[in-house]
């Protein structure tokens, strides 16, 4: 059969990804009826003789959800079709009301994009399908297993995002999804939201001996519904393969289903045919051709989109890339960020009626350490929750930071406001005032860095012989005695000014 | 009352507002020779109709509606097993606006199984007879509606017309029978077979009445329910030409002059051109060089579109279901089962002409064809103002006659496809009796000259006085 | 022509159970109709556009507003077997 050579089969390969994005549209209704878009209502309670499918009924396109389709192809930089077409996808499927998808097929609405450094290959519209729930009290139909379609998902706009086998690990399929995530969340086109379906990825996956040109054989992995598992999934699949491969074996083109529980691949139930889905142009549908208004319209109502964000976060506000692309990839947090540091201009004329921030001495908040308090202290804090709907005012944040900078709280007691801030809201200077949490005095200071020397011998001996890490016990002996309340760099600078090191 | 049936169902209006009959009266007499009918035409009889039509544009003139209508919960089958007892929860946006103008339905008429078919010997709830002759066909796929308006089981009807669906059977039962331009009638709630050929128009026993009818299905423009349907330019007139001074008429050669027509047709078309000229017109021969092939194009255009139509009867959401155990034989058994070996034949043809491969060299093929037949058209009207061709190459046939070879049965198609392939409307009106059966004439002109169309026919058809009643009209058609 | 094996093929793609009998005639039905479409081979149709609608109209849409759906009991009226507040039926891939 296969002849493998030794170079073969210690051959490095690498992986190529695509990524098959289905995004459902926030439109109000559906995408060729009037019904109301639902999400968790009771069953078959939003249908209507369109989206049942019943004899005699047409589909009219919905203009919102062209609208923002067109709002999604301008943010992936595609390029316009300037007439495209519906087609019927033909399969029959009991969620699939009337045997046929409207999609777009040869000419979809937008062609080539990019968005950061993955190509996108096609922007179409189409519609979902309805939701096959497994029947459960009602058992059986002639002693098989039965099922029970709800139908107030199906004819939900979708758009499919196809991009490009760019992708190159599963860790950069990951974070260009979350790229994608955030641009599409901040278009506010979609509740981009994986655990409700709202937005859907597939992903092709080959592997190639490293330096080859072409793609290997692919594989289809459906519907990963989580980073995490697009991520493993991913990568359980490339292991797959290029055991295949390293075995002399050879990939063959099929679709899989992950299951994140076991972390295998299971090849799908292959369909009664092979896909013949024998498309061909709605005839009840006209052509799409966007008008130069329809254009504007859409231009328009673009936002800043993330990739700029993270540009700019770098460029003006001279934040660390990856801190940047933090904050502008989740747009609340982005958010929260340019909150805070408009709350914290040195304008404000402590109207929080805070001594401590009145007198703030113009300095006003530092981005770069706002940034790394938000990305670090309060992320872990509230995890993947809006900070928006936290407690914690950005503001606050801020005048915390700055409270750190001017030393007037040390890092460690900082956090501990932050802690209470985050349970139960309150600006820092009364929180740092109630609990005692301000740095202490430099007279009162002064006495316990004298008392700390006395009780350190030792470390005093090996500070003044040039071992510097002998400062810690010094130091954590005045943290201990001031209960947080003091800043390390300044005890360390007070020992060497009184061992005459300065 | 019995003279109430003789009339057309303008003249019947002009009784109803001069006070001499009421809508009620009008509604009843019609439905009681409705309900008591032996042709096969009614599927449902309505009960009543509105009460106060008397001051309304239509005058309250009952309407038999070919049963692909959807109306609410009334039962709609467009005469298929597979949607028997099923009740719409909506009505289509054709019968409602004839209705919001006065004409209330008196019943659902029976028609061939999903309008495939030109005999009516396809439907699931019995053939149609041909009241001029009981043995016969009255055509199809609207035999139901053409039967009842020849029958005056009803005075005027509606139907849908794909390929020649309106005016086969009104040609071959002598009526009046009008497909409008493609996307001047809503197709919402009319079941669908091909969408992009599918119209609705209407089945008269003169062209007045067609006019009357066709005024109100396109009033209102467009339908927004319907993606596909225009505004009409300009408001139908009611025809009022007697003369034809200066028009100039087309004789398509291709269609004319095909061995498929028969002699007697020939003979009553050639008479009917000849009319023309005394009337004023000038008939000259011109060339659709493509039609010949528009038979082809549509026997792969309409079961393509019908394929994909016809995939929502599947046993899950309406309608019957058959099968026992698992999807695949729910799926196979319930399309079986409901639909009659015609639907299936085309469902057939469609789905192989789409398949994996075949695609480009029938269905890419057939709509370069298309485009073809519609260039034709545009050329021939550059040159005449109006195109003549026979309606149907023949007389009504004997029930049974052509069932048992598809292929003759689509040749009755021959002359009226091309029109609809084009979107163009066309009009047949009956042309005088070959042995004692009617024989029609089909006039067509650009897309939205339905007025001109109108026009012309009307002054045909004073000039030919076609008398639309069949013989022993009351008792052929009702039982004594 | 279609031969049998096809006429199996493309009916289970439009989900027909054909008997014996309806196998045999639809292959020669098809065929016999195939031949006669197939004569459209003969034009040279190269460069010809294909038409999919003849009305000339583009961007006919709906404004996003929502309609009143049908009640449940309205849309499952008609079901052939309606349970657990939908439509039921076998599982796909059940047996």
């Amino acid at each position: 059969m296969t002849t493998v050579t030794t170079t073969a089969v210690e051959r490095a390969y690498e992986p190529t990804i695509g990524l098959e994005i289905h995004v459902q549209l926030r439109t109000r209704t559906k995408m060729f009826c009037g019904c109301a878009l639902s999400f968790g209502d009771e069953p078959n309670t939003h249908t209507c003789q369109i989206c049942l499918g019943h004899p005699g009924t047409l589909p009219v396109p919905n203009a919102e959800a062209i609208h923002f389709a067109l709002m999604i192809g301008l943010a992936l930089e595609c390029e316009l079709s300037p007439r495209s077409i519906f087609h019927r996808k033909n399969y029959f499927y009991p969620d699939l009301p009337k045997g046929y998808q409207i999609s777009q097929f040869d000419i979809p609405l937008w062609g080539h994009g990019r968005l950061g450094e993955v190509r996108v290959h096609r922007v179409h519209l189409e519609e979902d399908a309805a939701k096959l729930v497994h029947a459960g009290s009602s058992g059986r139909i002639h002693g098989a297993e039965a099922s029970v379609v709800d139908f107030n998902r199906g004819g939900t706009p979708l758009v499919e995002i196809v991009t490009e086998p760019d992708l190159t690990s599963p860790a950069q399929a990951g974070e260009w999804l979350r790229l994608l995530r955030a641009t599409l969340g901040r278009l506010g086109v979609s509740d981009v939201n994986m655990d409700e379906g709202s937005l859907r990825c597939d992903a092709n996956v080959s592997i190639r001996p490293v330096g080859t040109a072409d793609l290997g054989t692919k594989t289809e992995l459906k519907n990963m519904n989580s980073f995490r598992f697009l991520e493993r999934g991913v990568a359980a699949e490339i292991a797959r393969q290029e055991e295949i491969v390293r075995g002399g074996g050879q990939v063959v083109q099929e679709t899989l289903h992950y299951d994140p529980t076991s972390g295998t691949l299971t090849p799908l139930r292959s369909k009664e045919e092979s896909h013949d889905y024998r498309y061909f142009p709605e005839p009840d549908l006209v052509p799409l051709a966007p008008t130069e208004a329809m254009m504007a319209r859409a231009r328009e109502a673009l936002p800043e989109l993330p990739a700029a964000r993270a540009e700019r976060f770098e460029r003006e506000l001279a934040l660390a890339p990856e801190t940047a692309k933090l904050l502008a990839f989740r747009s609340e947090l982005g958010d929260f960020f340019e909150a805070g540091l408009a709350g914290a201009a040195p304008s404000d004329e402590g109207g929080r009626g805070d001594a401590g921030a009145a007198n703030g001495s113009g300095a006003a908040t530092d981005p770069r350490t706002l940034a790394s308090w938000i990305t670090v202290e309060l992320v872990s804090r509230l995890g993947d929750a809006n900070p928006a709907d936290s407690p914690v005012e950005p503001a606050a944040l801020a005048e915390l930071v700055r409270m750190v900078s001017a030393r007037e709280v040390s890092g460690s007691a900082a956090k501990e406001v932050l802690d209470a801030m985050a349970a139960e809201g309150g600006q820092p200077s009364s929180i740092v005032a109630e609990r005692g949490l301000g740095l202490a005095a430099a007279d009162e200071l002064g006495a316990i860095v004298d008392r700390a020397i006395d009780e350190n011998p030792d470390a005093v001996e090996k500070i003044r012989s040039g071992k510097n890490k002998a400062m810690g016990a010094i130091v954590g002996s005045v943290m201990r005695e001031t209960k947080g309340r003091a800043d390390g760099g300044e005890v360390g600078r007070m020992v060497r000014e009184r061992l005459g090191l300065g | 009352m019995s003279d109430l049936v003789e009339l057309s169902a303008a003249q019947a209006a002009e009784r109803v507002r001069a006070g001499e009959v009421s809508p009620d009266e009008l509604f009843a007499a019609y439905r009681e020779r409705a309900e008591s009918e032996e042709l096969g035409a009614f599927l449902t009889v309505s009960d009543s109709g509105a009460d106060d039509l008397a001051e309304t544009p239509l005058a309250g003139v009952p309407l038999a509606v070919k049963d692909i209508f959807c109306v609410e919960d009334v039962p709609t089958t467009a005469a298929s097993r597979i949607l028997a007892g099923y009740l719409p929860p909506y009505t289509a946006t054709a019968v409602e606006r004839l209705a919001a103008a006065g004409a209330p339905m008196l019943g659902k008429t029976n028609m061939d199984e999903f309008a495939m078919g030109s005999s009516n010997e396809n439907s699931a709830y019995g053939p149609v007879r041909n009241p001029w002759a009981l043995d016969r066909v009255p055509g199809g796929s609207s035999g139901g509606s053409a039967a009842a308006v020849a029958a005056g089981l009803a005075p005027w009807s509606i139907g849908t017309d794909t390929g020649g669906s309106i005016r086969q059977p009104a040609a071959l039962c002598g009526l009046v029978g009008l497909k409008p331009t493609y996307g001047s009638v809503s197709r919402y709630g009319m079941i669908a077979f091909a969408s992009s050929l599918d119209q609705c128009g209407p089945i008269t026993r003169d062209t007045t009445d067609a006019a009357l009818l066709l005024r109100h299905l396109v009033d209102g423009g467009h339908d927004r329910r319907d993606s596909t349907s225009v505004d009409f330019p300009e408001p139908i007139e009611l025809p009022s030409a007697e003369r034809l001074d200066g028009v100039r008429f087309g004789v398509v050669a291709e269609l004319a002059e095909a061995d498929t027509i028969e002699p007697g047709v020939k003979a009553l078309f050639d008479q009917t051109l000849a009319r023309i000229e005394e009337l004023g017109g000038s008939v000259e021969e011109i060339s659709l060089p493509h039609t010949e092939h528009g038979l082809s194009a549509y026997y792969v255009l309409a079961p393509a579109e019908a394929s994909a139509n016809l995939s929502r009867y599947d046993g899950v959401r309406f309608g019957m279901r058959a099968g026992d155990g698992d999807l695949l034989s729910l799926y196979e058994r319930t399309r079986s089962e409901g639909f009659r070996a015609e639907v299936k034949r085309r469902i057939m043809l469609g789905t192989y002409a789409l398949s994996s491969g075949y695609y480009e060299a029938y269905y890419g093929r057939a709509q370069r064809v298309r485009t073809k037949i519609a260039e034709d058209f545009r050329a021939a009207f550059d040159r005449v103002d109006l195109v003549v061709t026979p309606t149907s190459p023949s007389v009504a046939f004997r029930l049974g006659e052509r069932t048992q070879d598809p292929m003759a049965m689509y040749m009755s198609d021959y002359c009226t496809v091309p029109m609809s392939l084009a979107g163009v409307p066309a009009i047949s009106i009956p042309a005088g009796l070959s042995d004692g059966l009617p024989v029609g004439f089909q006039i067509t002109g650009p897309a939205f000259s339905e007025n001109r169309m109108l026009d012309a026919a009307h002054a045909l058809e004073r000039a030919i006085g076609f008398d639309t009643s069949p013989p022993r009209r009351g008792a052929q058609a009702v039982a004594t | 022509m279609i031969d049998r094996e096809q006429v199996l093929h493309v009916a289970r793609l439009a989900r027909l159970e054909l008997s014996e009998a309806e196998v045999e005639r639809m292959a020669t039905e098809l065929s016999g109709i195939l031949d006669h479409i197939e004569r459209i081979g003969e034009l040279d149709l190269d460069h010809v556009e294909p038409t999919s609608h003849v009305v000339a109209l583009e961007n006919v849409l709906r404004a996003d507003e929502p309609e009143s759906s049908l009640s449940r009991e309205r849309a499952l009226a008609g079901a052939p077997d309606a349970a657990d507040a939908g439509f039921r039926v076998p599982s796909p891939g059940a047996s």
